[in-house]
């Protein structure tokens, strides 16, 4: 079958198979690594991806019920060579060691942060639960989201002034 | 890697659209809305079907909260978030918050939906649960437009099986709304988002004498299916809420479910949990009741 998507503002057509999940079309047939591939049981949040701005394990999403709708992934998170806010604090405050569960844990904060700009270290935990860090670093992947929200903040005033 | 078998996929634009795919499928066809407990079964091969027929176009049409006087109409394809974010299902029904707090991850609640977890029929799941507790019935149509309303108990037919026919689908979960009423949700779990290891509802509904007018507790993961408890009602209709008719109705729980041993637990413990979860959820509902 044919599916069509937009994936990072970019529409793509390919032939697929009725039963090609998300995730390895993202990987495999268009070459997008970013979005990595764990438990494939929709436990660990590695695969998270945005479906219409939503986050959505896509490893568990048929790349076919993506058809007609827009995909987002860690790839589309930076605007050119600028860093996303969400990606900067990873970046300053150690929010990643093997980095494996990376991408997910950045587009779910940054669809947090879309929704709740100031959350709190609770807010933040609750999002980010249905996600597994294997090296358990949730306490700097929750500093690298405040960092993000607070220098969004800042930013904002700045642009504000 | 874990791949369903092939299949032809195809996409409903409307509920008569499905239910025309359905009649000309037949049961070599299954409707999918969040995909998050069919498709992990299909992945592992124990459910295999010709077809699968994609429902998440008719969200528009199937996802919604509606008061109408006496009764909530809950749109099959509503999803947890939306269950879980309704500030008005939480005033008349704080099961459902409850419930929807500790159902999986918000990931996994911004997909999986109200009649998907209905027609999946695990006797673990809590939604199921919810609804036997609050008495729900539900709106099954089928070709040329024709529905019947069923009640849970009737709708459950078994562990993974329901009411609805091969060219039928679940369209609608209807709640009575009645007065003075207070509900809660109660689940151990072995961590976090995980299935029930047990899970106990409660709905309790005062008179205005301050005594139980009615009062229904159901539960989830101790029998083939999520279960109300007759008997509870008949112990506590008439009385006035008190800690030992809490004793007396966890009793009457532990006594009435039918638990296994298993990895999440011996059979002894669940009658321990199916005991002490009645009584917090009863307690909780009347304080809720009340208030």
């Amino acid at each position: 079958m044919q599916v069509t998507m937009t994936v990072n503002d970019v529409e793509v057509t390919r032939e697929i198979e009725g039963r090609l999940l998300l995730v390895h079309f993202l990987r495999d047939t268009l070459g997008l690594t970013g979005t990595h591939w764990g438990c494939d049981t929709s436990n660990c949040g590695t695969c998270v991806v945005w479906l219409d701005g939503e986050p959505v394990k896509s490893c568990t999403v048929l790349a076919a019920m993506a058809g007609g709708h827009e995909v987002r992934t860690v790839e589309g998170l930076a605007k050119g060579a600028e860093l996303d806010p969400v990606q900067e604090g990873f970046r300053q405050c150690h929010g990643l060691q093997c980095g494996f569960c990376t991408p997910g844990m950045m587009m779910t904060c940054r669809a947090l942060l879309d929704k709740n700009p100031d959350p709190t270290d609770a807010e933040i935990r609750e999002a980010i639960s249905g996600q597994i860090c294997r090296c358990t670093g949730y306490s700097t992947i929750v500093r690298s989201v405040r960092w993000a929200s607070v220098h969004e903040a800042a930013a904002k005033e700045g642009a504000d002034a | 890697m874990q791949v369903p078998a092939p299949f032809e996929y195809e996409r409903a634009t409307t509920v008569d659209h499905a239910i025309g795919l359905l009649e000309r499928l037949g049961s070599s066809a299954r409707l999918v809305a969040g995909g998050h407990s069919l498709l992990p079964m299909m992945k592992l091969r124990l459910a295999n079907f010709e077809y699968l027929i994609d429902i998440n176009p008719l969200h528009e049409e199937l996802g919604y909260i509606r008061f109408h006087g006496t009764e909530v109409r809950i749109g099959a394809l509503t999803r947890h978030r939306e269950l879980l974010e309704s500030a008005e299902l939480a005033a008349a029904f704080p099961i459902f918050r409850d419930a929807e707090r500790v159902i999986a991850d918000p990931i996994v609640r911004n997909r999986g939906t109200l009649g998907g977890s209905l027609c999946q029929a695990d006797p673990s799941e809590d939604l199921s649960a919810v609804c036997t507790t609050l008495d729900a019935s539900c709106v099954i149509r089928g070709p040329g437009g024709a529905e019947r309303v069923v009640s849970m108990e009737e709708f459950h037919v078994g562990p993974y099986e329901t009411a609805v026919g091969d060219d039928e689908m679940l369209t609608e979960i209807r709640v009575p709304v009645r007065e003075k009423g207070g509900s809660a949700y109660e689940k151990v779990e072995r961590r976090a988002g995980d299935w029930a290891v047990v899970s106990a509802g409660a709905a309790v509904w005062l008179s205005g004498d301050g005594t139980i007018a009615d009062a229904r507790v159901g539960l989830a993961a101790v029998g083939p299916n999520t279960t109300g408890i007759p008997d509870i009602s008949a112990a506590l209709v008439g009385r006035p809420p008190a800690e030992e008719l809490y004793e007396q109705a966890g009793a009457i729980a532990a006594g009435a479910c039918d638990p296994v041993t298993d990895q999440r637990g011996s059979a002894e413990y669940k009658r321990h949990l199916a005991n002490e979860l009645t009584r917090r959820t009863l307690r909780k509902a009347v304080e809720r009741a009340r208030s």
